[in-house]
């Protein structure tokens, strides 16, 4: 009759908790840039802003400008401290909106079926052909710049990334029998959706997310580089490499170099813990029959 | 006193030129047991689901305790619920993965029995004891579960609402025969217990023999046979009957008079 032999249970259960040295890697270093975006005024050995031309395009590795300076002798690892804020604030106001819109829309979908599913399935195609940055660039051309255009545009061109899964996890999930002997035992279509078919959707989606909001920060770097984001003196991360152009081709490249190294890690950190997730809730369904 | 608990009157579903139940028509009367047994697609398990409310029926009626069910609003479901309660085959399915047990057996309890959270805790705790399982069971995701456990899960749980019929469908089939055999005894005490009904949707002569009282068997959406279980096993009336037994393994067994039988059932 017990089946569950604990011990037996702890074991598995460690076996699956234990996770790969890059995930483990992935995950401290989006901690420490989080940690320092969020403890910046403390830690930072600058001031973001503090300009000081005698002291323009530093190397790294100068005593007390570790990371080197900026054409206008900004201090740039406290740029890239302060920078965290933005960089990864508007991404992750990118993949909420678009988390909340894609569930929406991928349940709806789903659920109604028939032509309704239809309409939505290929509006999400032609969001989805339809590339973000140009979006976003429309949208900064109609509203000014400025972040909080390019991210309402942002979340609606990636939209379709987390509705198709969305939807498409909901049907499957929705085609097993419980989802019947819900509705028998009387429950509504709208509690048994948001109830019980929304969390076993969920781990899907986190996934997903990840993997938005690495796009969503490259997206957002592109436009600060392009001028479009932030606006300066603020700093993000693009905006510095775009404020590195003319030091680059004076053959001082490291103000833009670094920066941009900050996005590569981030990304590839981001993707790596989306991959992650998405593989262990793959197993974890499988193994749960 | 005598009224019949559950009544189908001219039952007939289609889907599309397709008539999957072609005028069905029984009755069950408090405490009582019917088979519904056929082949798959004889129409047995669409009669079951119009009688769970997942199809609605193209003409015809269903009586549940003296009122026609009718339309598919939230109020006739909800009465429907209370007094009408279905189990599925697959008892890996028919379980949120990532709820226990008991939350899934007090869920319907929030919706149907008026109580407070503790009483519905009690409640659980008395359901899974009546089905046999202990309240560690309870605590448990579905998935650490056997198929036997989670098929007792899921008679708890319908018995949480405490319905006058309770609709099986194939509810033993994807079991161990020897768990089969558990199943099907806890079904027959808690019948004597509770004077519910059971709809027993099935294929299997065998299992239908144990559980049911009458029964009727069912061919390309009509009702060929209808009488006493022991009857109709003993002496089938129908070529379709004789049929379905003949296809029984056993040690005489003859595959030459099923044959016989199945030809004798395609002539006119």
């Amino acid at each position: 009759m017990t089946l569950t032999i604990p011990a037996l249970r702890a074991r598995s259960a460690r076996r699956r908790r234990r996770r790969p040295l890059i995930v483990s890697l992935a995950v401290a270093f989006l901690v420490l840039i989080a940690v320092t975006g969020l403890l910046a005024p403390v830690l930072a050995p600058h001031s973001p802003d503090a300009t000081s031309l005698l002291n323009s395009l530093l190397p790294p590795g100068t005593e007390g400008y570790w990371l080197g300076t900026d054409s206008t002798g900004r201090d740039v690892l406290s740029r890239i401290m302060y920078g965290a804020r933005l960089s990864l604030l508007a991404p992750l106001g990118v993949v909420l909106l678009s988390g909340v819109l894609g569930i929406t829309i991928g349940l709806l979908a789903a659920r109604a079926g028939g032509w309704a599913d239809a309409v939505i399935s290929r509006g999400m195609d032609i969001v989805f052909a339809f590339p973000s940055l140009l979006l976003a660039m429309l949208v900064v051309a109609v509203f000014g710049p400025g972040l909080t255009a390019p991210i309402c545009a942002l979340a609606v061109s990636y939209t379709p990334f987390v509705g198709r899964v969305v939807r498409s996890v909901a049907l499957q999930e929705g085609a097993r029998p419980y989802m019947e002997s819900y509705r028998v035992m009387g429950f509504g279509e709208l509690w048994v959706t948001l109830r019980h078919l929304l969390p076993n959707v969920m781990p899907v989606l986190i996934a997903q997310s990840a993997l938005a909001f690495g796009y969503a920060l490259v997206d957002l770097a592109s436009l600060s580089y392009l001028g479009l984001g932030v606006r300066p003196p603020d700093a993000d991360w693009g905006s510095m490499i775009s404020q590195a152009r003319s030091a680059i081709l004076q053959g001082e490249p490291w103000s833009g170099l670094l920066p941009g190294l900050v996005v590569l890690l981030t990304v590839v950190s981001v993707n790596v813990l989306g991959e992650h997730l998405g593989g262990s809730i793959g197993r974890k369904q499988s193994e749960g029959v | 006193m005598n009224a019949p608990v559950l009544s189908v009157t001219s039952l007939v579903k289609k889907f599309g030129h397709f008539t999957a139940v072609d005028d069905v028509s029984f009755e069950l009367m408090p405490g009582a047991s019917l088979g519904i047994v056929g082949e798959s697609g004889s129409g047995k398990t669409t009669t079951a689901r119009i009688l769970a409310g997942l199809e609605q029926p193209t003409s015809g009626t269903v009586t549940l305790d003296g009122r026609a069910v009718e339309g598919h609003s939230r109020r006739t479901r909800l009465w429907q619920a209370r007094r009408l309660q279905m189990i599925f085959q697959d008892p890996y399915g028919s379980f949120d993965p990532r709820q226990t047990i008991a939350q899934s057996i007090a869920e319907p309890m929030r919706l149907h029995v008026p109580g407070s959270a503790k009483e519905h805790r009690a409640r659980v705790g008395e359901l899974l004891d009546q089905v046999g399982l202990s309240s560690r069971a309870g605590e448990s995701l579905p998935r650490d579960l056997s198929g036997g456990q989670r098929q007792r899960a899921a008679i708890a749980r319908a018995l949480g609402i405490a319905p006058r019929v309770l609709v099986l469908d194939e509810a033993v089939a994807a079991l161990d025969v020897s768990i089969q055999a558990q199943i099907l005894t806890l079904l027959d005490e808690l019948r004597g217990d509770t004077g519910i009904s059971y709809v027993f949707v099935s294929h299997d002569l065998a299992v239908v023999r144990y559980i049911t009282d009458t029964a009727i068997v069912m061919r390309h959406g009509r009702i060929v046979e209808r009488g006493e279980t022991e009857q109709i096993l003993r002496s089938p009336q129908h070529p379709y009957t004789r049929l379905l037994l003949d296809s029984i393994p056993s040690p005489d067994w003859d595959l030459d008079r099923v044959a016989q039988d199945r030809r004798a059932l395609d002539l006119p």
